[in-house]
């Protein structure tokens, strides 16, 4: 069984269209991604998923219970990092997961979780001291410790610096090792990238795209940039590859068959008894495949 | 498909609301700022008028001890900002901030949540009442009447919970956080003044009429009952409690169906 699954989602707010007729499945264990720019619809769907919203109409089913019905059974079930949202500050990481622990059946234990996020040696110290970084590792300790068996992180690494970010990533690896379904919304490609089994790519509240991180918006047969120091002494017309551009020395050839072109260009430099300084072989980035997607 | 999740069994409400509770004292004492306000409003309000007033009596009551009147409506007092004022300003302040969506994202149910809310506001004002009236028998001379104390638990009672209710509905009504102070001590303080919180109002004056379609004359009245000197029996002030209720109910519904638990779009 799917652990959700949305059939033709619509939901409208007044006159405007938020969430146009979008479908997905997301499997049990599996990491999924939904991408897209701000106001694409995103948190819209992540919320009427998780019950905050009713939707307008279409079928969405959350580990078998329709999220506007399922109430308390299904939020045993569920664990919630929302996109931004206070946490109390007069009480410690402790308290707040124990107490948030008691509401679950069967929660995991209390330091298990804040040594899984790295908090240990925050256990006892008040939200208010804790960094931005800290407390949104405190967000995903108060989801995950009911061990919830699908796990919704509504942009979970904003506003972290670089390094913070990678451990943020390593933890949610450690979920999937762990067997939990993950939702995941992001801006930064890179987290799909390294995170993400599956991505949808969202835009004016329609599914643009979906597949892998690989092979998303036809990533995989992608022409291949060679990129390399134009030689000196060398015009573009002199080189073997027709469609080469020059940019500030540099010169850049898409290619669908970069093994061919590759041993073009470097039996070219021997024979002319040099080096392609700078020599780069390009694949389409993620990110050039959405910004593609969603322009 | 089915709708319905499956799931083990869910924590029993009773160990849930304990540990709420706990947890809202903790919030309670730990911000200095909701308990200085709470707390030392009302006691400084009694030592700063009974000591002004200490010789003082009052004509209109039957020639009585300032006093003797002053810790009853100061106790009435110490019930309006432990319960209304404190949730009203807390629970939009808790709205704006994310906290309340946090809580609906987790199985906590709602009843719980704020059962254990408005209980331990009920807790606050009754630790209140009971250092109200401790140092007005200690350092105002004030008279205490045992036989009474039934009657007083039940006015109180009455009191405190409709008090929250009305705390809550009024919350739903304050846009945002920022807001919240203004909102409520503008409702608040010509209420509690006409009422004759800070000094006694002629039950046959125009201000005593306007005062008694609200609540917090009924309560401050219904306080003093148990502290008048000059009536005997019970003290059980039915018509009082009645009017109190009846706000209490009006408060309850209200709250009900505007509470909100995100913050507004």
């Amino acid at each position: 069984m799917s652990a959700v699954e949305v059939v033709d989602l619509h939901k409208s707010y007044g006159s405007v269209d938020a969430v146009r007729g979008v479908s997905f499945e997301i499997a049990e264990g599996e990491v999924f991604a939904l991408l897209g720019p701000n106001g694409a619809g995103k948190t819209t769907i992540v919320e009427i998923l998780e019950g905050f919203r009713p939707r307008t109409a279409g079928g969405v089913r959350v580990l078998g219970a329709d999220p506007e019905t399922g109430g308390r059974a299904l939020r045993e079930r569920v664990g919630i990092v929302l996109q931004s949202c206070g946490i109390d500050p007069f009480f410690t990481v402790e308290e707040l997961v124990r107490a948030t622990a008691k509401a679950y059946p069967s929660p995991r234990p209390v330091a298990e979780v804040v040594e899984l996020v790295g908090l240990t040696e925050k256990l006892h110290e008040r939200v208010k001291t804790l960094s931005g970084g800290q407390q949104r590792r405190l967000d995903l300790a108060l989801a995950l410790v009911g061990d919830p068996e699908l796990v919704f992180l509504d942009e979970p690494t904003t506003g972290f610096d670089p390094s913070a970010r990678r451990a943020s990533w390593d933890l949610i690896e450690n979920l999937c090792r762990l067997g939990k379904t993950v939702l995941l919304t992001t801006h930064y490609m890179e987290e799909a990238q390294k995170l993400a089994d599956r991505i949808v790519v969202i835009a004016q509240g329609r599914i643009v795209a979906e597949g892998t991180p690989d092979t998303i918006g036809g990533r995989d047969h992608a022409a291949t940039v060679v990129r390399f120091a134009l030689p000196a002494g060398y015009s573009v017309a002199d080189l073997p590859a027709r469609e080469a551009r020059v940019d500030d020395g540099f010169v850049s050839i898409s290619t669908p068959q970069p093994t061919k072109l590759l041993h073009e260009l470097t039996a070219w430099a021997l024979a002319h008894g040099g080096e392609l300084a700078g020599l780069e072989v390009l694949r389409p980035s993620l990110e050039d495949v959405y910004l593609e997607l969603t322009r | 498909m089915s709708d319905t999740a499956v799931s083990g069994t869910s924590v029993s409400d009773v160990g849930l609301l304990r540990s709420q509770l706990v947890m809202e004292q903790k919030r309670f004492w730990r911000n200095p700022t909701s308990a200085i306000f709470t707390f030392v409003f009302p006691i400084m309000f009694l030592v700063i008028f009974a000591s002004l007033n200490s010789n003082d009596r009052i004509k209109d009551l039957g020639d009585i001890r300032f006093a003797q009147y002053y810790v009853p409506s100061i106790i009435a007092f110490g019930i309006f900002s432990a319960c209304f004022v404190n949730l009203a300003i807390a629970t939009p302040y808790r709205r704006e901030m994310g906290l309340l969506k946090r809580v609906r994202s987790t199985p906590l149910p709602p009843r719980v949540f704020l059962g254990a809310l408005v209980l331990s506001n009920v807790l606050i004002g009754a630790l209140l009442a009971i250092i109200i009236t401790v140092v007005g028998i200690a350092v105002y001379d004030v008279h205490f009447y045992g036989a009474r104390l039934l009657a007083m638990i039940l006015t109180f009672a009455v009191s405190a919970a409709s008090c929250c209710a009305l705390g809550l509905a009024v919350g739903t009504f304050v846009p945002n956080a920022d807001a919240a102070p203004a909102v409520v001590n503008f409702i608040y303080f010509p209420i509690v003044f006409i009422s004759g919180t800070f000094f006694p109002v002629n039950q046959t004056s125009v201000l005593a009429h306007i005062a008694s379609v609200f609540p917090v004359r009924h309560v401050i009245l219904a306080v003093f009952a148990g502290f008048d000197p000059l009536r005997s029996g019970a003290s059980f002030e039915w018509g009082h409690l009645a009017v109190i209720a009846a706000w209490g109910v009006a408060g309850l519904v209200v709250a009900i169906r505007r509470f909100r638990w995100e913050p507004a779009q």
